[in-house]
This record gives structure tokens, C-alpha cells and sequence, in this order.
């Protein structure tokens, strides 16, 4: 097995005998992206120099006995939308192309405090909105098991690099799917925790009441270990919780005997692939297996799922991306005389097309005379989207989906049809509505060899439980030792 | 068609968006798309149901009143397109 294709949790071990030294360990990830990247484009910036001095420190702390935990020394990647005060973030768009942030992200604080050797930021849909990454400013990132398709989105370029071998583990954010449906198209373990769970400080704000950070992995212990050192209460995010942050590498191996596996039945949709329903019925049989019961619930509010979304995130997007002007930050039009003016073509130079149609859908949803008939309809669909689940989660205690209705679609096929687009979020915007976690786990291939992923989704601040589910599920899933051909 | 080509100028000029003649033809269209299918939501029936606008419910979140260094002007301005050293630089605005 060669070093790009270790785990987190199997480096740390080899780091902790002496067998290895982070230092190797980078080099070897960034042999690995000179071969690769060219072909599947996962990063927009990579931070060689400060990521072989972050790996020298780690190998000195080592050498003093002065390790910092499982992370220490390992090489992961950042979706370009998480502060960092030593590389440009830009969120996949020209109106950020050069910005330099003068702070760290909470959590990328979290990540240099615990060793983490930080490779570079990833490729991503311009602003996070986007399932195919095809938004970017950057151009496309390519899916490794099939380089004429997409690989999921928003956080495309974090799946794609976990799944190349390009890093170890990476981050990525997730508003309506955008960390599980690629990580279920790369065929990797995606989580978005509970909202609250993480904080959002450093973060840039795509839709605030449903984004939320979360880890792309090689599989769950690496998803346990991040989300331990990412979680927590953060005094500069209020929405941030002060619930305990467990050891959730202790609920690995506990098993799921006698537990209840919910399966809603609103998520057999038309449009659905019957390989992605087989992917299903697999899980479902092999918790079964372990134990676990198997019901048929309901979720009856589902269908209005991504109406709700379409008007809630875009509302929300409007005025968060209201700040960029051309004044403080970004990109600026030249030769404006007027400042009304010189709002609109910085604006409308510097965001792509995804990005203004959400800014305007956003704005119209939110104008007067039609808050109540869409903004606050779809806010009141969302409590009873919530309250879906909270009844749910009194019967069972994870409930299982697919993650995505296809597979890996093709570059181009929906790019033009932004609402065939929107349908790729059907099962994974409902948790990010309520504010659940959720997390996609790989469950075999289709027939053409794309990775197909099921999702599992807990109630609130149950991930450790979530964890503790998918741990169980993968070991007991069959062993698929495919990589991508690359 | 609910939504013409007037109001989409309307709602880019809320919006300040320039759009090209392309992109509100395209844009009518994709509103048009997007504005039918969310009509779904009428159907639900929300009478006596709260809106709910976040996931967390306890927004009070107050910090002690204590001064705290902030990132400073040099950082403040690093990224500006145009500063006088202190202070950004617009157009004029008052004539």
C-alpha cells in the first residue's frame, strides 16, 4: 500500500512506532498531486512551503516526545472557503481571487493546534452553491473513478482529493449537501455534524442558519478523530453550542444490537436509480445482521424539502453576499464614477452565473409583497420538516437513506438546468434544514463502476451515536479494495 | 410567465446586479422554472405552524463588556482596491 492511500488513524500508528516521519509522509502526498492533479484539478491553491516547515515541527515535536494527538503530522486539505491568514481564500470566485484573510477560520486554529500539516485549498462551486463544482471560478474538478464526470458538489476538490490520494483527510462545508453528496460520488466518508456542533467563525457565509462544517475522510474512525478535534463552542460564534464534545472514538466497535434503523418511505422517489435503492437494501440488510431492526417510517413533509431550500438558502445568500461591493475587499469595476455604479459592475464581473441566480431569486423571495408567500411559507414548511424528525428519532435511532438519487453525473449534463441540478440535494438538504447531522458512508459500485453511498442521519448532537452506527455498518459491509484507475 | 422581463431588472437593480440582455432573457426563464416548481409549497398546509428561521433557538448570546484587541487598520485595509491609509476610498458620493 503506498502512503497516499493511508488513513489517518493507520499513519498515526506508523508515526507513533518511528516507522515513518510526517516529513515522508508529505512528500509522498505531494509526489502523489504532481501526478494526479493535472487530470483531476482538486486544488485551487497548495501551500508546499509552509506544509514541509508544518511537517518538520511536527517530526521535532515527535522526536521530544512532544506529540499532540492523532492529527499530529498529518496531511490534510481545506475547502477554499475556510479563512487562512498564509493563503488566498476565495470561495471559487473571481470577486475573491486575491483576497487574503487577515485571521484563521475557529477550525483551522483547531487543525494547526493538533499538528495538522495543511496542504492547500480545494476546489469548490463558486460561493458553495453548486452540486458539481463546475461553478468554480477555478474551472472543473473531475471525479477520479471517471474523469468525464463531476465530482458532487460544493465541496467537490476535498472529495476529489481524499478519494486521489491527494491528502489524507480534508474539510469541507455543507449547506444542503455539499459535504455528503460528493464524498458519496468519490466513493469517501463525508459528515456534516449537527448545526452548532462546529464553529462557524472563519467560515464564509453561504446560507447561516444551514451551514455547517464537516470532514471528508477515507472512512469513519478518520471522520470520529477530526470531528473530536473540530467540535465545540466557539465564543465567536453564537450559534455555536456548548454541549460536551465526547471521545467519539470510544463508540467505534460498540455495535448497533437491538437498535432501530428507520427507513423513510417518502424517499423512494420517482427519478431514484434502482442501483441507488439496491445500495440501500444492502445497508439495511447488514444492520439487520448486526442486530438492528429495520421499520418503515414516514418523513410526510419531505416532498416540500427543496422548494424550502430553493427559497430559504438563496434568501438567506442575497444578503450575506451583499457585502461584497468593491469597497472593503475583492474584486473592484474600474473607471465607475458613481458608487451605484460601481456596485453593479463589481458585482456583476465579479460573481458567475450560478451565484447571481441565487442572489436573485433570493432577492425576489425577500421583496415586498412576496415575503410571506415564499420566505415565510418555506420557514414554516421547515418547522414541520423538523418536526418530521423529531417524531421520527421518539421511534428509531438512525434513520437510513440513500445519499444521492444517481450516481456521478456527466460534465455539462446539468449544468444548464439549474432546477435538474437542484434535485441532486433531494435526501441530504432535509437534514441541514432541520439541523441534524447526517453523514454518507460508500456501499458498493453501480455497474459502471461509480461509487454509490447511503446516508445515515441521527437526532441532535447524535453523532457519537451516528458514528457508532456507520462504524458498525462499514465493517460489515463487503470489502471493496477498487481504486480509482488513475 | 409569472415573472417578466421588467421585474427581473427590477429585482437585479434591489439586487445591484448589472445583468447583460442574455442573462435576463436567461434569467426570466430560470426564475420562471424555479418560481413554478417551489408553488408546491402552497400546498402545505401551514396555518397555526411557527416560522422557524434558525436551528438554534437561544439567541441571547452576550459576552462581558471588555475591550478586546481588534485586527487594526494595516489589516483592515490590506484588502482593499482603494485607501487612503486610513480609510477607504469610494467615489464621491456628495457633489
Amino acid at each position: 500500500m503506498e502512503l497516499h492511500e493511508h488513513t489517518i488513524h493507520s499513519l498515526e500508528e506508523r508515526l507513533r512506532e518511528g516507522e515513518i516521519t510526517s516529513l515522508e509522509i508529505t512528500k509522498a502526498i505531494f509526489e502523489r498531486i504532481e501526478a494526479v492533479e493535472d487530470r483531476v484539478h482538486s486544488y485551487i491553491t497548495l501551500m508546499r512551503e509552509s506544509a514541509f516547515e508544518s511537517a518538520r515541527q511536527s517530526d521535532r515535536r515527535r522526536e521530544k516526545g512532544e506529540t499532540r494527538g492523532p492529527l499530529d503530522g498529518i496531511p490534510v486539505a481545506l475547502k477554499d472557503l475556510l479563512c487562512t491568514k498564509d493563503a488566498p481564500t476565495t470561495c471559487g470566485s473571481h470577486i475573491l481571487e486575491n483576497f487574503m484573510s487577515p485571521y484563521d477560520a475557529s477550525v483551522v486554529e483547531k487543525l494547526r493546534a493538533a499538528g495538522a500539516v495543511i496542504l492547500g485549498k480545494t476546489n469548490m462551486d463558486e460561493f458553495a452553491m453548486g452540486s458539481s463544482t463546475e461553478t468554480s471560478y477555478f474551472g472543473v474538478t473531475r471525479n477520479p473513478w471517471d474523469l468525464e464526470r463531476i465530482p458532487g458538489g460544493s465541496s467537490g476538490g476535498s472529495a476529489s482529493a481524499v478519494a486521489a490520494g491527494e491528502c489524507i483527510a480534508s474539510l469541507g462545508s455543507d449547506t444542503g449537501g455539499s459535504i455528503r453528496q460528493p464524498a458519496a460520488h468519490c466513493g469517501v466518508v463525508g459528515m456534516k455534524p449537527t448545526y452548532g456542533r462546529v464553529s462557524r467563525y472563519g467560515l464564509v457565509a453561504f446560507a447561516s442558519s444551514l451551514d455547517q462544517i464537516g470532514s471528508l475522510t477515507k472512512d469513519i474512525e478518520d471522520s470520529a478523530i477530526i470531528l473530536g478535534v473540530i467540535a465545540g463552542h466557539d465564543k465567536r460564534d453564537s450559534t455555536s453550542l456548548p454541549e460536551p464534545v465526547p471521545d467519539y472514538r470510544k463508540f467505534l466497535g460498540r455495535g448497533i444490537e437491538g437498535w432501530v434503523v428507520g427507513i423513510p418511505e417518502e424517499y423512494y422517489i420517482e427519478g431514484i436509480d434502482p442501483e441507488a435503492t439496491e445500495a440501500v437494501e444492502r445497508a439495511a440488510e447488514a444492520m439487520k445482521e448486526l442486530g438492528a431492526e429495520c421499520r418503515e417510517i414516514s418523513l410526510p413533509h419531505t416532498r416540500y424539502g427543496i422548494a424550502a431550500y430553493y427559497i430559504i438558502g438563496p434568501a438567506e445568500a442575497s444578503s450575506n453576499l451583499a457585502r461584497y461591493d468593491g469597497i472593503r475587499y475583492g474584486l473592484r469595476a474600474s473607471g465607475r464614477k458613481q458608487l451605484i455604479d460601481l456596485y453593479r459592475s463589481t458585482r456583476a464581473a465579479g460573481f458567475g452565473a450560478e451565484v447571481k441566480r441565487r442572489i436573485m431569486i433570493g432577492t425576489y423571495a425577500l421583496s415586498s409583497g412576496y415575503y410571506d408567500a415564499y420566505y415565510k411559507k418555506a420557514s414554516q414548511v421547515r418547522t414541520l420538516m423538523k418536526r418530521d424528525f423529531d417524531d421520527a428519532f421518539g421511534i428509531c435511532d438512525v434513520i437510513l437513506t440513500p445519499t444521492t438519487p444517481t450516481a456521478a453525473f456527466r460534465l455539462g449534463e446539468k449544468i444548464d438546468d439549474p432546477l435538474r441540478m437542484y434535485l441532486s440535494d433531494v435526501f441530504t438538504l432535509p437534514a441541514n434544514l432541520a439541523g441534524i447531522p447526517g453523514l454518507s458512508l460508500p456501499c458498493g459500485f453501480t455497474e459502471k463502476g461509480l461509487p454509490l453511498g447511503i446516508q445515515l442521519l441521527a437526532g441532535y448532537f447524535k453523532e457519537d451515536k451516528l458514528l457508532q452506527a456507520a462504524y458498525a455498518l462499514e465493517k460489515a459491509l463487503p470489502r471493496d479494495q477498487r481504486r480509482p484507475a488513475l | 410567465m409569472k415573472i417578466t422581463k421588467e421585474e427581473v431588472q427590477y429585482v437585479a437593480d434591489l439586487a445591484r446586479l448589472t445583468l447583460s440582455k442574455e442573462e435576463k432573457e436567461v434569467f426570466t426563464t430560470h426564475l420562471n422554472d424555479i418560481l413554478m416548481y417551489v408553488d408546491i409549497l402552497k400546498s402545505a398546509d401551514t396555518m397555526d405552524v411557527e416560522p422557524m428561521s434558525h436551528v438554534v433557538e437561544s439567541a441571547e448570546a452576550f459576552r462581558d463588556d471588555v475591550v478586546t484587541p481588534s485586527i487594526g487598520t494595516d489589516a483592515a485595509l490590506a484588502n482593499a482596491p482603494d485607501h487612503n491609509g486610513s480609510a477607504f476610498r469610494v467615489p464621491r458620493v456628495i457633489e
